[in-house]
């Protein structure tokens, strides 16, 4: 194991505005800042229920703009997946976090706010196979992926 | 319409949060999960500066009993640990192994315009209503 790249304070710091927006949403709108929930609620919405997660979704892709205005951030690289990697990766995560009802914001950061045992399962059954898929594309299946 | 500006603020506070901790970046995601190669650590301080706002905040906003703009708060009622919270974790954990994305990050990267973001975003919605239909709802 290498350790490489590790940035502290931008982490925490980052870490905790998503924490704040994730409080802010439960104190006003009554709302957990479940990313995945909100937006599979866009998704053949029902009626008069669809405004209020294009808003947040909106402000979501707005911080992308901010950022590279801001900040100049570089535009991300492309990660180099065949677009066939990238497809089943967007249906995997698509299809896991509707069956277990939620996400790393979801489960991770509002479900362990709550100090739900569901959640605390689901975190530490993503993070592990995450890590073990992880393991498997970049050291097992190498220059294949 | 406040209520909507309300929404978008808390959407564009979340997103910056996940830009400035470089949560949005596939790379340094993947690094976080290349445990045994190249480990950068930073996203458990992500998370857990995250989780430490809201374990602080939610035991006071949960004792409110109407939210600011009115309405009970939509807390998820399920405690269980079942087999679909279990087999949807593991699946999720995969595809977020593969790509570096989860739901947040995929959608923020629209702002890039860059390929990888749309057809995540894309597959990611094919997955959510393939599930709706293998539920039958």
């Amino acid at each position: 194991m290498t350790i490489v790249n590790f940035t502290p304070g931008p982490a925490l710091a980052g870490g905790m505005l998503i924490g704040l927006a994730s409080v802010w949403l439960l104190l006003a709108h009554g709302r957990i800042a479940g990313i995945s929930g909100i937006f599979n609620g866009l998704l053949l919405p029902k009626a008069g229920d669809s405004a209020w997660r294009w808003a947040f979704v909106l402000g979501l892709i707005a911080a992308g703009f901010v950022d590279q205005t801001v900040f100049g951030a570089a535009a991300l690289p492309g990660s180099g997946l065949s677009i066939g990697w990238i497809v089943l990766a967007g249906l995997l995560v698509g299809f896991g976090t509707r069956m277990s009802a939620g996400c790393t914001s979801g489960h991770g950061v509002c479900g362990l706010g709550r100090l739900s045992v569901r959640s605390l399962m689901a975190v530490l059954l993503f993070l592990g196979t995450g890590m073990t898929t992880t393991f498997v594309m970049r050291h097992v299946i190498g220059g294949a992926a | 319409m406040m209520r909507h500006l309300s929404m978008f603020a808390g959407g564009l506070v979340f997103g910056l949060g996940l830009w400035i901790s470089g949560m949005s970046q596939p790379a340094k995601v993947l690094n976080f999960l290349d445990v045994t190669g190249t480990w950068d650590p930073s996203l458990l301080l992500v998370l857990g500066g995250a989780v430490c706002v809201t374990v602080i905040a939610f035991r006071f906003v949960t004792r409110r009993p109407l939210a600011l703009f009115g309405g009970a708060l939509q807390l998820p009622a399920s405690q269980d640990i079942d087999t679909p919270l279990v087999i949807g974790a593991v699946l999720f954990g995969i595809g977020w192994g593969i790509g570096g994305y989860c739901p947040g990050p995929g959608l923020t990267a629209l702002s890039t315009f860059g390929r990888d973001a749309i057809v995540f975003v894309l597959a990611m919605a094919g997955g959510a209503l393939l599930h709706r239909w293998w539920r039958g709802s």
